[in-house]
């Protein structure tokens, strides 16, 4: 600051500088929010009589989560949670077998330009495409059960793991490869010693994650019949019997939290 | 590093010893029995005979989702437009409830750690692990199906994310400049408006857009349990069987998917 300005500045408070610095933009853009915020506030019909009677419900499921009903439909929280699980499993076997060649392919550094090029369509495919839309498709086509719920599982699973599998291959280390390389090996030997090593701590921290994850998709799959816990609480919710619903819900919970402890435990012993 | 003595006397190595590999043969063991339990347990519940025809339903359904009804799109607009506020509309509502959670489990900034922190967290953790559909579906149940119920499932289902998110960003503050701002005598919340709340804005800034970009695909979908937005068309195009609205809609949500991550990816490049 030049000793001009500094004078000019003497005696006057200080004010914080804006965030954004040009005045025309940081008007625009004020002005264009306000007039969308009451446009789309506008455009939203809400019947405040029925959310005003609601409330007491609202009340009344809040209130359940205090006594949670495990008991009086317990054969279907069992079957539901068993069918979750399995689900879970299955599909996260599956969906990481499939992904590490993919992933392998997806990686521009090991895989040739027109293997990159269709691993990397099937990633965006499986990426773009929602869990349960893909599991509405499959359920048309497979029929019910947890079949279609396996089978999108493991579909959602691979767009997730080949991705960052793939980029965790692009960022390693190439020398350790190249030395690998250098004494003579075979490519499954290259990839087994040179590549597999660097990757294998960030594969086993996103494959437990993926399990987590699937683990809570699996809860709403039951929603378009796909199996699963999520059919027993869409029931639930509709007979409103809120205390077996907040009982499947402390379960989801409780497994997640169970979960997410168990694959920090096996994230730090790796890396 | 295990040496191992083959039959005839040469020595050769070994990445593990005898007892690390048992150790390891068991767990594989275990793992893959784990395995074949659950698909067998899939595979009972699977009626086989709808599977082996798969190929030809997926053919009949994709004949006649081909090609897309695309007049259809008037009725798309108004839709697309709720679909848009709802994501909007929630996630300014998580921010709005995420940032005082965020601060109360940020470990620096926390005014109770015995209490509050932990209640913070449990907030974090039971908003992140409950689906926005299933949100959707609870907010059905108590206050009526809408466009309403789908703003407040997305907005509790962002808090747990957005707060997680932020409250590790604070905790990653630079403490020297907080220090500074205490330095002058300022009140705590001075020193929460001039110390901490610049440093986490760009932070807060990405989290927002990031999470809005995961809302605008969740709010998609949202209509499927009847909470507003494009996936009310969808579920009434399926339940009606007219597989060339399916198609179009599936198109329309693509390609929203995809602009909101286009501009959120740009503007948090933008950012950081």
């Amino acid at each position: 600051m030049s000793t001009a300005t500094l004078d000019a500045c003497i005696g006057r408070r200080w004010r914080k500088p804006p965030m954004i610095r040009r005045a025309w933009l940081r008007w625009g853009l004020s002005i264009g929010a306000v007039v969308y915020l009451v446009a789309a506030i506008s455009s939203i019909e809400v019947n405040w009589a029925r959310v005003y009677e609601g409330l007491d419900r609202g009340a009344a499921f809040i209130a359940s989560f205090a006594r949670p009903d495990f008991i009086s439909r317990w054969g279907g929280i069992w079957e539901g949670m068993v069918e979750s699980v399995v689900m879970t499993v299955a599909s996260t076997v599956v969906g990481i077998a499939i992904s590490v060649p993919i992933g392998l392919g997806a990686a521009r550094n090991i895989a040739p330009l027109p293997v990159y090029l269709i691993c990397r369509g099937i990633v965006a495919l499986s990426r773009a495409l929602q869990e349960i839309i893909v599991a509405i498709l499959l359920v048309a086509i497979f029929g019910f059960g947890p079949l279609a719920g396996f089978l999108t599982l493991s579909f959602a699973t691979i767009g997730f793991l080949s991705k960052l599998l793939a980029e965790d291959i692009e960022s390693m280390d190439k020398s350790q490869a190249e030395a690998v390389r250098a004494t003579g090996s075979r490519w499954w030997q290259w990839i087994n010693y040179g590549v597999q090593p660097q990757v294998m701590p960030r594969l086993i921290g996103l494959s437990m994650y993926r399990l987590d994850i699937n683990f809570r998709e699996s809860a709403i799959l039951g929603l378009v019949g796909a199996g699963g816990i999520g059919a027993t609480l869409n029931t639930a919710f509709d007979r409103y019997e809120f205390d077996t619903a907040a009982a499947i819900l402390l379960l989801i919970i409780g497994t997640v939290m169970m979960l997410e402890y168990l694959s920090g435990i096996i994230r730090a012993q790796v890396q | 590093m295990p040496i191992v003595t083959h039959s005839d006397g040469r020595q050769g190595w070994q990445r593990r010893d005898t007892k690390a590999r048992m150790l390891r043969w068991f767990g594989w063991l275990i793992g893959v029995a784990a395995f074949v339990w659950c698909w067998n347990r899939i595979s009972e519940t699977t009626t086989w005979f709808f599977v082996w025809d798969a190929p030809r339903i997926a053919g009949d359904i994709l004949g006649r989702a081909t090609p897309p009804r695309w007049s259809y799109i008037d009725k798309l607009w108004w839709p697309i437009w709720d679909t848009l506020n709802i994501a909007t509309l929630g996630t300014i509502g998580a921010l709005i409830m995420a940032v005082p959670v965020a601060f109360m489990a940020a470990r620096n900034t926390t005014p109770s750690r015995l209490f509050v922190r932990p209640l913070a967290l449990l907030i974090i953790v039971a908003t992140r692990s409950i689906n926005s559909l299933i949100w959707a579906l609870l907010l059905i149940a108590i206050i009526g199906p809408g466009v309403f119920a789908g703003v407040v499932a997305i907005a509790i289902r962002s808090i747990g994310f957005c707060a997680k998110l932020l409250y590790e960003a604070i905790e990653e503050i630079d403490h020297t400049q907080v220090e500074a701002i205490t330095a002058t005598g300022a009140s705590r919340w001075q020193v929460m408006a001039y110390g901490i709340v610049p440093q986490v804005m760009p932070a807060f800034a990405g989290i927002s857009v990031f999470r809005w970009d995961i809302n605008i695909r969740e709010s998609t979908v949202l209509g499927l349990v009847g909470a507003g937005g494009i996936g009310l068309q969808l579920s009434a195009s399926l339940n009606t069987l007219a597989w060339p609205q399916v198609s179009l809609i599936l198109l329309v949500i693509l390609l929203a998917v995809g602009i909101s991550e286009w501009v959120s990816a740009k503007v948090r490049g933008a950012i950081i």
